[in-house]
C-alpha cells in the first residue's frame, strides 16, 4: 500500500512540476477513519497529499466530464481504468487530455466487514498488502486483509488496469473466479413474483437520495429520466413502485457498461446492495453476447450501443 | 417532583404503565440500519452500544412522503382540493438524543410563522412525547458544543433521561412530559447524589467533544463577503449533488409539492427534496438560478451557517450530530467546511 | 390550526387572449364561498399560487386591484405544465387559488410622494393592478404625479389594451407606452423601456419608482434611474423564483436569508444589493 501511495506521489508531483496535466485526480485520507475523499491536486504541493489504500472506494473516474478539456492524470486501477476506457468509448472524455497511472488492485476495505470484525468505536485502520490491524476502543486485533476485502472485489477478475500510461507497482495477478456471478443464483431460482418481492426487500430503506446514480462514473446523463418533469416518467415518493421504476430503469440503462466498481453500494447511506440489480443485466449481457465484459479495450464497443446482423433475438418468434 | 429515577430493572413495567397511555417507542436494530419504531418491551430497543438513528427522526414529524390533499375529477366535489382527515395516535418515544431534540426545537420555529402553521407537521408534533436520551459517550463525529448544544441539552424534549449506570434520571421539562409520567408507580424519587452525577456525566461528555469549531469570523462577515469568498470552489469539486446530507439531516425540511393522479382522482402530496439537486431552483422558463454545484454547495453551507443565523437571531441551522459527516458519500466534512468558512478571504 | 396549503375553490369567469402570440391569457376569477371571498383581502404587489387538480401549483402575481370588485384577475405566460393546463380551462372549469400571499408595493410610504411605474413584457401583472389602485376615487388624492412607462416588443404584445386605452385619456396620469421598434399603425412611442425612461426623466424628488420587467431590461433601466438620481430605497422592484410553498416554510425560494414568497416577492433595490443574485 505504502509503496503504490509514494509512487503516485511521485509520478503526480512530476506531472504536475513538468505542466504535462493541469490536475491530478485521485483520493486524500478522510477526515474520518475507513474514509477517504476524492481529491483533486492541482500544484505538486497538493500531490503530495495523494494516497492509495482500501479506502480508495470512490471512482475518481466520476469526476473527469466537467474537466474534459484539461489535460487531467487519473489514478485508476482495473475498474476505474475501464471507466475511463467507457467514456472514452462513449466520446465524453478525450484520450489524448488523460495521463493515466495505472495501480494493480488488491481490493478495498469493506467498512462493513471491518466493523463487524471488530465492533465499536474504531480509531484506527492500519494496512499493509496481507492484513490489517483495526484498532477499537484502546485495544488493536489482526486480521487477513482478505477477509475483510468488500463483495464486489473478492469477485474481481480485472484488478490489473486495461489502459494506462504508468503503473505504478508490477501487475498482480488476476483472480481465478469459475463463476464471478454465483451470488446471483439466490435470486436467479426465485419466480418473477418472488424475485420482485425480493427486489423489493432489497430496496425498501431507500431514501431516493440519487447517491448511487452520482457517484456512479457511466451515470452522465444531463437531465437524468427521473429528474424530468414535463412530462415525469417516475414518481418522486417512497412508495416501492416509484422506488423500484427508478433502480430498475437505472440497472437498465446501465446494462453492459458497468465495471462492477462498487461506487454505488459505498455511496449508499442506506447500505442498500445496489448491485443486486445492476449485475444481473451484466452477466446477461455477457451470456448473450459472446463473453462481452464492460470496457476492456478502446475497441471492443458494448453490445447494447451497437448491432450485429448475427445478434442474439430469441425474444422475436 | 421535576427529578425522578427509573432503575433499569423496573424498565419493562415503566414501558407497560405509559404503555397504557399511549403508543411506545424506542430505537431498534433491523441489519444495520437503526430506527424509531413502536416497542412492546425493553428487549425489542437496541440501547446496548445505541449511538444514535442513522437517520434523523425528523420523520416522525416529517414524513418522507407525506399525502396532504385529495380530489376528485368527477362528481359533486370535482375538481377541489379537500384536506386528508388524519388524527395522528399519540406515542411517547424514548431515545431521542439532545441533538435531534435541539432539531425539532428549530424546525417548531420553521413550521411556524408570523402568519402560518404547518397542520401536518404540528398535529404529529403534538400528539408525541419525547424521552430524550443524554450521551454519555459522544461519538467522535458530533460536535454539538459548537452549535449552541451539548450532549445533555434540554431543547425540544418533554423529558431527559441520563443514565447513570443501573438506573436513569429522568428530568421532566414540559407539561407534556408531566402529565405522560404523572402516575406512574414503576419510578422512584431522585436524590441529590444523583442530580450531581448526572450533572458530572454531562460535563465529562461535553469534555469528551473535541471538535471546536471557530465561527466568529463567520459572525462578523456579511452575507455577501462570505458569498463571495474563494474557499466554494474547491469546497464543491468533489461534491456528487446527491441528496444523502440533506435528507439524513435532521434539521434540512425543504420540501417539494406535487399532484398525481389515479383513477377517478388524485392526490396532493409533499416529498422531502434537496436544494443539491439542480431542480430545485430551475425556473419554468428554464433559467436557473444556482446553475453549477458550486452554487448549490454554497448554498447549503450558508444556509445553515449564514441565513438560519441571520434570520434567527443567531439559532445555527445545524445540530452537531454528525450523520452527514459519516454518509457523504465522498467524505465532505462540515466540520472542515465551516473552519474554511470562518478563514475565508 | 388553519391549514395553509388549502387552495379556494374559483370558478374560471373570463378567459381573455392577451398577446398576438396567443402564449398569454387572463383569467377572471369567482370564488364559490362568499366566506372565502372575504378572507381573501390582497394589496396590489402580492401573488397567489393557482392550482389545477392532477397538474400542480403556480405563483402568479395579482392583476386584479381590490378596488374592482369582487373577481380576480390573473395574467398567466404559457410555459410549464400547469400553466398549459391552465390555458386549456373553458370558462366554467373550477380550479384553486391559495393566497394572498407574499408583500405588496410600500403603499404606505409611497403616499405625498411621486409614483413612477416602469414595466416591460409580461410582467407588468402586479404593475395592472398597483395603478388601477391609485387611480381609484378613493386612493388618488393620496399620491402626488403617477407617471407610467411600459413597453413590449410589438403592439400585439402590450397586456390590457383596452385599459390602456382609457388610461390614455386620463389627465390624472402621465402615459407613455412605448413599443420596441417602429410597427404599421402605432401612432405611440417607440423606443427600449430604458431609453424612454431617460427621455420622460421622471423627477426624483420625492418620488418611488416601482419596476417590474425581464432581466434585460432591468438591467438597462437600473443605470438610467441612478443617472436621474433615484437612490437604491427609492427603488422598488418585485422578484420570481421557483417557489411550492409560497407561505416561508418549505425552504426553496430563498435568496439569502430572505424567502421570495414571505419576505418579498416585493424588496427595495437597497434590499437586494446586499442579497446574492440568486433569482
Amino acid at each position: 500500500m505504502q509503496k503504490r501511495t509514494e509512487k503516485i506521489k511521485e509520478i503526480a508531483k512530476r506531472l504536475l512540476e513538468e505542466k504535462k496535466v493541469d490536475l491530478v485526480l485521485g483520493h486524500r485520507k478522510g477526515s474520518i477513519v475507513l474514509k477517504n475523499a476524492p481529491y483533486f491536486a492541482y500544484t505538486p504541493q497538493e500531490a503530495d497529499r495523494l494516497i492509495w489504500d482500501g479506502n480508495c472506494r470512490n471512482n475518481p473516474a466520476n469526476f473527469l466530464i466537467p474537466y474534459k478539456d484539461n489535460r487531467v492524470a487519473i489514478v485508476a486501477q482495473g475498474c476505474v481504468s475501464r471507466n475511463v476506457v467507457g467514456l472514452i468509448s462513449e466520446n465524453q472524455v478525450k484520450r489524448e487530455n488523460l495521463y493515466i497511472i495505472g495501480v494493480p488492485c488488491l481490493g478495498m476495505l469493506s467498512p462493513e466487514k471491518v466493523a463487524a470484525a471488530s465492533p465499536g468505536n474504531i480509531t484506527e485502520i492500519k494496512e499493509d498488502n496481507e492484513k490489517v490491524v483495526i484498532t477499537t476502543n484502546g485495544s488493536s486485533v489482526t486480521q487477513a486483509r482478505e477477509a475483510l476485502i468488500r463483495d464486489n472485489c473478492t469477485q474481481c477478475t480485472h484488478r490489473n488496469p486495461v489502459l494506462y500510461d504508468e503503473l505504478v507497482a508490477e501487475t498482480v495477478k488476476e483472480q481465478d473466479i469459475p463463476d464471478r456471478y454465483a451470488y446471483l443464483s439466490e435470486i436467479e431460482k426465485l419466480s418473477p413474483e418472488e424475485r420482485a418481492g425480493y427486489i423489493d426487500n432489497v430496496f425498501k430503506n431507500c431514501i431516493r437520495c440519487y447517491a448511487c446514480r452520482d457517484a456512479c462514473p457511466i451515470c452522465y446523463c444531463p437531465e437524468c429520466f427521473v429528474d424530468k418533469f414535463s412530462p415525469q416518467w417516475c414518481g418522486k415518493s417512497i412508495d416501492s413502485t416509484d422506488v423500484l421504476s427508478y433502480h430498475l430503469i437505472r440497472a437498465f440503462h446501465t446494462a453492459g457498461r458497468c465495471t462492477e466498481c462498487g461506487a454505488c453500494e459505498d455511496a449508499c447511506p442506506m447500505g442498500i446492495k445496489v448491485r443486486m440489480i445492476t449485475s444481473k443485466p451484466e452477466k446477461d449481457v455477457k451470456e448473450n453476447y459472446e463473453g462481452y465484459e464492460a470496457w476492456l479495450s478502446l475497441e471492443a464497443k458494448p453490445p447494447l450501443l451497437t448491432f450485429k446482423l448475427d445478434d442474439p433475438q430469441p425474444f422475436i418468434k | 417532583m421535576k427529578y425522578n429515577i427509573l432503575n433499569k430493572t423496573k424498565v419493562d413495567q415503566f414501558l407497560e404503565e405509559v404503555g397504557k397511555k399511549c403508543a411506545v417507542w424506542g430505537p431498534k436494530k433491523d441489519a444495520d440500519q437503526v430506527a424509531f419504531d413502536s416497542i412492546k418491551d425493553a428487549k425489542e430497543m437496541h440501547l446496548d452500544g445505541y449511538m444514535n438513528t442513522s437517520m434523523s427522526p425528523k420523520n416522525l414529524f416529517f414524513p418522507q412522503s407525506e399525502t396532504m390533499l385529495y380530489f376528485n375529477k368527477s362528481g359533486e366535489d370535482a375538481n377541489i382540493y379537500r384536506e386528508v382527515e388524519k388524527k395522528p395516535a399519540a406515542k411517547a418515544v424514548f431515545g431521542i438524543r439532545p441533538c435531534d431534540g435541539a432539531a425539532f426545537a428549530l424546525l417548531d420555529k420553521i413550521f411556524k410563522n408570523d402568519q402560518y402553521t404547518d397542520t401536518y407537521w404540528f398535529e404529529k408534533r403534538d400528539a408525541a412525547t419525547l424521552i430524550g436520551l443524554g450521551c454519555n459517550n459522544p461519538c467522535s463525529t458530533c460536535f454539538c458544543t459548537s452549535v449552541n448544544s451539548h450532549p445533555f441539552d434540554e431543547k425540544g424534549l418533554d423529558v431527559l433521561a441520563s443514565d447513570l449506570g443501573d438506573r436513569y434520571l429522568l428530568k421532566i421539562l414540559t407539561d407534556k412530559g408531566a402529565k405522560l409520567l404523572d402516575g406512574v408507580t414503576s419510578l422512584d424519587d431522585a436524590k441529590d447524589a444523583d442530580i450531581s452525577g448526572q450533572e458530572a456525566l454531562s460535563k465529562k461528555a461535553s469534555d469528551s467533544i473535541t471538535a471546536r469549531l471557530s465561527q466568529d469570523r463567520i459572525k462578523e462577515k456579511s452575507v455577501l463577503e462570505l458569498y463571495n469568498a474563494d474557499c466554494w470552489s474547491r469546497i464543491q469539486e468533489s461534491c456528487l449533488n446527491c441528496g444523502t446530507c440533506t435528507f439524513v439531516c435532521p434539521t434540512c425540511h425543504c420540501f417539494d409539492i406535487q399532484d398525481e393522479l389515479f383513477r377517478d382522482g388524485g392526490v396532493r402530496i409533499r416529498n422531502w427534496d434537496s436544494c443539491m439537486s439542480w431542480l430545485f431552483t430551475i425556473h419554468a422558463t428554464g433559467h436557473n438560478p444556482r446553475p453549477s454545484r458550486k452554487e448549490r454547495v454554497r448554498q447549503r453551507f450558508m444556509h445553515k451557517f449564514k441565513y438560519i443565523p441571520v434570520k434567527r437571531d443567531g439559532d445555527i441551522g445545524c445540530v452537531g450530530c454528525g450523520r452527514c459527516v459519516n454518509l457523504c458519500p465522498v467524505n465532505i466534512d462540515i466540520r472542515e467546511v465551516v473552519q474554511e468558512m470562518n478563514a475565508s478571504k | 390550526m388553519k391549514n395553509p396549503y388549502i387552495p379556494y375553490p374559483v370558478r374560471v369567469e373570463q378567459t381573455v387572449i392577451e398577446t398576438e402570440d396567443r402564449n398569454i391569457k387572463s383569467f377572471r376569477l369567482v370564488f364559490l364561498s362568499e366566506k372565502d371571498r372575504k378572507a381573501f383581502d390582497y394589496i396590489p404587489g402580492q401573488f397567489a399560487q393557482l392550482s389545477i387538480v392532477g397538474k400542480g401549483e403556480i405563483p402568479i402575481g395579482i392583476a386584479s386591484s381590490p378596488t374592482e370588485g369582487d373577481h380576480l384577475l390573473f395574467t398567466v405566460n404559457k410555459v410549464g405544465l400547469v400553466t398549459t393546463a391552465l390555458h386549456n380551462l373553458y370558462e366554467g372549469d373550477l380550479m384553486g387559488v391559495r393566497g394572498p400571499l407574499g408583500n405588496y408595493y410600500p403603499f404606505e410610504r409611497m403616499k405625498g410622494k411621486d409614483v413612477i411605474v416602469i414595466g416591460g413584457g409580461y410582467a407588468f401583472t402586479t404593475l395592472r393592478s398597483t395603478i388601477v389602485y391609485m387611480l381609484d376615487k378613493k386612493n388618488r388624492a393620496d399620491y402626488g404625479r403617477i407617471t407610467l412607462i411600459y413597453g413590449a416588443r410589438t403592439p400585439g404584445m402590450l397586456l390590457y389594451r383596452d385599459t390602456l386605452a382609457e388610461w390614455s385619456k386620463r389627465d390624472d396620469l402621465d402615459y407613455h407606452v412605448t413599443v420596441d421598434r417602429e410597427f404599421p399603425g402605432w401612432t405611440g412611442r417607440v423606443g427600449f423601456v430604458p431609453a424612454v425612461t431617460e427621455q420622460v426623466a421622471p423627477a426624483s424628488k420625492n418620488a418611488i419608482a416601482i419596476i417590474c420587467g425581464p432581466p434585460i431590461m432591468i438591467k438597462f433601466t437600473l443605470p438610467v434611474m441612478t443617472k436621474l438620481g433615484f437612490t437604491p430605497e427609492q427603488t422598488v422592484m418585485s422578484l420570481e423564483n421557483r417557489m411550492k410553498c409560497g407561505i416561508g416554510i418549505c425552504g426553496r425560494c430563498n435568496v439569502g436569508p430572505e424567502y421570495v414568497c414571505k419576505d418579498g416577492p416585493v424588496f427595495t433595490l437597497a434590499q437586494l444589493k446586499d442579497m446574492p443574485q440568486e433569482y
